[in-house]
């Protein structure tokens, strides 16, 4: 069990190292931080300097390495922008993305699971094609494409919510909304096919036919087993609290990570995006291990199978 | 092995009564008009190639086919309708009265609880048992079907068993309501000829201790004629012939019968070539006219495709649907079989050529 995890814990950090090397190649090829930041009009000679200060003009290969260095002391750099920690730039911006992320999680899982189950227990009926209609739906379109609807209705023409950004609590309803509506589609549709096939599993008919209640049936024998599959989008959901809203943060002015990431982005604030795309990969491998560890409590097979568990 | 002798008092009250059964899938028939009678400590088998109706008669029967089966006739367990019976009365007669055991036991279990659990969920709800109780005769029945260790393997889940141990647990969860007829649907289909002998030792043991009826669902004749007293040949959604077991050896009438003896090897006497049935079942979809049996059948005539023949006496115990039963066919049955063969290695039936 130890060695299991020790091997996961390995193995999430080389995940964690390839997404920030990735990050740190593709941005440095992807334009000039001093050229950007300073304007192109600027002095040479002050790029110049922004360069040196900055470690710019090092080769990259050392640029890499002392980044690396730095991250294994916990120093993930400073916004080139305005001097700042770029770990406090971005941890003063998790609460707001959270505030939006975390009702979004509770109301996919709540309305998408039950509207899977629901689904699958009426298999053909008029509500599972309605579901699945809605579900479809939900999750064809954009989010961009759902928000900028939801503004149009509750916002200019009901004018019931404001349109955009962060005064009150009514400003994170449609941001809410439009994740949730999203997020609850994919899960009723993942619910729903998972609920199907564990449905015609023989293990089902043996319940039935010892006497167990259906109720009891979907509950007590189809639903731990349906669980399985659908904690895996559970997991993919949760580790996508912290960078899950960069467009509806985007739609809605809310000034949350995922709008810092965007504008950090075309400012080349490498230090900034950077220290994002760790903190993303940390939850998204958090996320993972804690599915694994789910697996195992949740599938016996598993348990016994060591090392080979988990996805 | 002898075969357990019942004598069947013709006064008694069947068990069992199913009288027309008829299910179909989406208009597509699956069971043209079964009728079959099961009495009390009775063991009937039931042959056929696959599709041929065996399990679905029986989950017609105990409501368990899905909700797009259209099920029409009557089932009767000792004078109680079952088809029009209410779910929470079907709960009850579902492993109290009457049992099933699958053909894969290892996934008829549940993977996800232990097999303590789902053994004591069947005592739970039918012999009303909880706690310290439950576990200690949920151990007795695990004790009784042969799995060793059995005070500490209830916490073991499926997976960890062998296939032949599922269904050991498979039977002790159907004894568990102490059913009056336990319905076993190809029970070692999936396990090894050396586990299959074992499976069937086991039934016919429980069987002798309970006293119960037992329904054995199989394709192969051989495990039948061992465990049975009474055999009924299913073909194509219907009962083509039903006798007792040494009968249905010694003077099969309906052709596919015969044909179905015909292929078995023998055990004694000299060599033969096995025969086999020529063609396959026909598609339910596009069922012939007359008899089903007709464009296989060696000895049918014109009449044979036009007039569907419904099973009816040909003897005190014997019954067969057919209206040539008897008719030499170019396939003798040879007379060293009429002996019902008694190995459980029995191959399985080789029914196309």
């Amino acid at each position: 069990m130890l060695r299991f995890f020790a091997l996961r814990l390995l193995r999430a950090l080389i995940t964690i190292g390839l997404v920030v090397t990735f990050a740190f190649v593709v941005l440095r090829l992807s334009g000039d931080p001093a050229l950007i930041i300073l304007g192109p009009e600027s002095a040479p000679e002050a790029i110049a300097a922004f360069r040196k200060a900055w470690g710019l003009d090092e080769p990259l290969w050392r640029q890499y390495f002392s980044y690396f260095g730095a991250i294994a002391q916990g120093e993930l750099g400073r916004s080139m922008r305005d001097g700042r920690a770029a770990m406090d730039l971005v941890a003063e911006r998790i609460p707001a993305t959270l505030a939006l992320t975390i009702p979004a999680l509770i109301i996919k899982i709540g309305i998408g699971i039950p509207a899977g189950i629901i689904a699958a227990l009426n298999r053909g009926s008029l509500t599972d094609r309605l579901v699945m209609l809605l579900s479809v739906a939900g999750f064809t379109v954009p989010s961009f494409v759902l928000g900028l609807v939801l503004v149009l209705i509750f916002a200019v023409h009901l004018g019931w919510l404001p349109s955009g950004g962060q005064d009150s609590w009514r400003h994170a309803i449609l941001p809410i909304a439009t994740l949730g509506i999203g997020g609850a589609a994919v899960l009723a549709r993942f619910t729903r096919s998972a609920m199907l096939e564990v449905l015609g599993q023989p293990y089902v008919r043996t319940a039935s036919a010892k006497g167990v209640p259906w109720r009891q049936v979907v509950i007590g024998h189809a639903l731990p087993n349906a669980t399985i599959p659908t904690v895996t989008i559970i997991g993919f959901m949760v580790g996508s609290l912290i960078a899950g809203a960069v467009v509806v943060e985007s739609v809605f002015s809310w000034p949350g990570v995922g709008r810092l990431l965007v504008v950090a982005v075309s400012n080349r604030d490498l230090a900034v995006v950077q220290c994002i795309l760790l903190l993303v990969a940390a939850t998204m491998v958090v996320s993972n291990l804690i599915v694994d560890f789910l697996y195992g409590f949740l599938d016996p097979r598993l348990r016994h199978a060591g090392g080979r568990s988990g996805s | 092995m002898s075969l357990i002798q019942t004598t069947i008092a013709p006064g008694d009250v069947p068990l069992v009564a199913i009288r027309d059964l008829t299910v179909s899938f989406a208009g597509v028939p699956a069971l043209r008009g079964i009728d079959l009678t099961v009495a009390p400590g009775e063991a009937v088998g039931l042959v056929g190639e696959s599709g041929s109706g065996k399990s679905v008669t029986w989950l017609a029967a105990l409501g368990l086919l899905p909700p797009k089966a259209r099920v029409a006739g009557s089932v009767r367990l000792a004078g109680e309708e079952l088809l029009a019976a209410p779910p929470s009365r079907l709960d009850d007669v579902r492993g109290g009265r009457v049992a099933m055991i699958f053909q894969d036991p290892a996934s008829a279990l549940n993977p996800v609880l232990t097999v303590g659990r789902q053994i004591g969920e069947a005592l739970a709800l039918h012999a009303g048992l909880s706690g310290g109780a439950l576990r200690a005769e949920a151990k007795r029945l695990m004790e009784l079907v042969g799995i060793p260790d059995a005070a500490r393997r209830l916490d073991a889940y499926p997976h960890e068993f062998s296939g032949g141990q599922n269904q050991r647990v498979m039977i002790a969860m159907a004894l568990a309501g102490k059913p009056d007829l336990l319905v076993a649907d190809e029970p070692t289909t999936a396990l090894d000829v050396t586990i299959q002998a074992q499976i069937l030792d086991l039934l016919r043991a429980v069987r002798r201790e309970f006293g119960m009826a037992l329904v054995l669902i199989s394709h192969d004749l051989g495990v039948i004629a061992e465990t049975c007293e009474r055999v009924a040949v299913m073909y194509a959604g219907r009962i083509v012939e039903e006798a007792p077991v040494a009968t249905l050896f010694g003077e099969a009438l309906h052709p596919y019968t015969r044909g179905l003896v015909g292929s078995l090897p023998p055990l004694d006497g000299p060599r033969r070539r096995l025969t086999s049935i020529p063609g396959t079942v026909p598609d339910p979809r596009h069922l012939p006219a007359g008899c089903a049996f007709a464009p296989r059948c060696a000895v049918a005539s014109g009449g044979c495709r036009d007039t569907d023949p419904r099973l009816a006496a040909a003897g005190e115990v014997h019954r067969v649907a057919c209206l040539h039963p008897g008719a030499e066919t170019a396939v003798p049955v040879p007379a060293d079989v009429a002996t019902a063969p008694t190995s459980a290695a029995t191959p399985a039936l080789a029914l196309t050529p």
